[in-house]
């Protein structure tokens, strides 16, 4: 597969108070960015568990972008601080795994950074782009995004039929 | 409590390469509090697994439970349907709850996910330190509660030894000396004539030097 053709699918956690906002922002501001980037509210970077970032990995995502608010300007005090310390340690246990580091990325972004925001995505899925799919997904290469859906919708019925 | 830590990942695929369906046991005593094998770890340590077998290709299906001590007939009981469902156990727990299952399922592979390494402390958050070093012949009421057995590196009962270098050990700058602890233990609860005796040499025999240790109490015994 082509960088031309692969449209990475990333997941960014974007803290309510900071990213989340700065998201909105850059809608408003007609800001684009790809869009296979799925941007999930979460109160702070700091609820975030090191689960959260094994199973979206385990589960085909490209990359996972969390983006907290500025060092030192977390709603809840030091959440993102935390947040970053469970991400180096899950980009260790990724690399322990096989699957590259940079396919998990923490950025600090302000509610005001629309633009920041966008650049940062737009390097993820360049870095995710070079680095091809998740390679923990193989049976999706060269499909589109409705072929995977109906294949990821194939594969739940059988699970469920199994149950 | 016991403070273990979680073998790496390519470790543990060496460990359960050729097994197809594994369930990775998690024990929610000591190995939960010192972060290594709860049900977190289970969850984190599963999805590891996962992950690296598709990666390497191979296709194998990793269960996750965790139960609520590992080295108790009673709570693994409670395990019993999972474990028979499974090629292999991965198990969480410390050395003492890996060996509980392998002896109730004779039948089955069950393997260390973590490395045992000793009975301590949460000193500070994410910081455990060694404590006792179960000698089975305690001498901490001679040495205001500090045991050179386990912290001083040398394991002297007559110390200070010439290596302690302005209250550090002479292994590292990083490590108190264990004997100016003791002394200054000793000073602020005014016990330091106990320094006065000369201890012989320790009965090592109580330790794991007679083999592994039984304890029994017959009015306990049924």
């Amino acid at each position: 597969m082509t960088d031309n053709t692969f449209e990475p699918k990333i997941l960014a956690f974007c803290c309510h108070f900071c990213a989340y906002a700065s998201a909105d922002l850059a809608g408003s501001m007609r800001l684009q960015y790809p869009p296979g980037v799925r941007i999930i509210r979460t109160p702070c970077t700091g609820r975030l568990e090191v689960e959260y970032y094994m199973r979206a990995i385990e589960n085909g995502a490209d990359g996972v972008l969390i983006a907290g608010c500025l060092e030192g300007g977390c709603h809840y005090i030091d959440g993102n601080l935390f947040a970053r310390k469970r991400v180096t340690a899950t980009r260790a246990l990724l690399e322990e795994c096989g699957i590259d580091k940079e396919r998990l990325r923490m950025v600090n972004i302000s509610a005001a950074m629309a633009k920041n925001l966008v650049d940062v995505i737009f390097e993820m899925v360049d870095t995710v782009k070079q680095l091809g799919p998740n390679p923990i997904k193989p049976q999706f290469l060269g499909k589109s995004l409705k072929q995977e859906s109906e294949m990821a919708e194939t594969c739940c019925m059988n699970e469920v039929k199994s149950e | 409590m016991i403070v273990a830590q979680r073998k790496s990942i390519p470790e543990l695929q060496d460990i359960i390469k050729e097994k197809k369906n594994i369930l990775v046991l998690g024990c929610g005593t000591c190995v939960t509090v010192c972060l290594a094998g709860g049900e977190r770890e289970v969850s984190i340590i599963s999805s590891a697994l996962r992950i690296a077998s598709k990666k390497a290709g191979e296709a194998i299906k990793v269960n996750e439970l965790t139960i609520e001590r590992q080295c108790d007939n009673v709570f693994i009981e409670t395990a019993a349907d999972e474990i028979k469902k499974c090629d292999a156990v991965l198990s969480l727990g410390c050395g003492a709850g890996v060996q509980a299952i392998a002896e109730r399922y004779p039948d089955k592979p069950v393997y260390a996910g973590l490395d045992t390494a000793f009975l301590g402390i949460l000193e500070s958050r994410g910081v455990w330190t060694e404590k006792c070093a179960q000698c089975g012949a305690c001498v901490l009421a001679d040495f205001g509660g500090i045991c050179p057995v386990t912290r001083c590196a040398k394991h002297m009962l007559n110390g200070p030894c010439g290596g302690s270098r302005i209250e550090r050990c002479e292994i590292s700058p990083n490590q108190p000396c264990a004997w100016q602890l003791i002394y200054k233990r000793l000073s602020d609860i005014g016990e330091t004539d106990k320094l006065k005796k000369i201890y012989p040499a320790k009965n090592w025999s109580k330790s794991l030097d007679g083999g592994s240790r039984t304890i029994i109490r017959e009015d306990h015994r049924i």
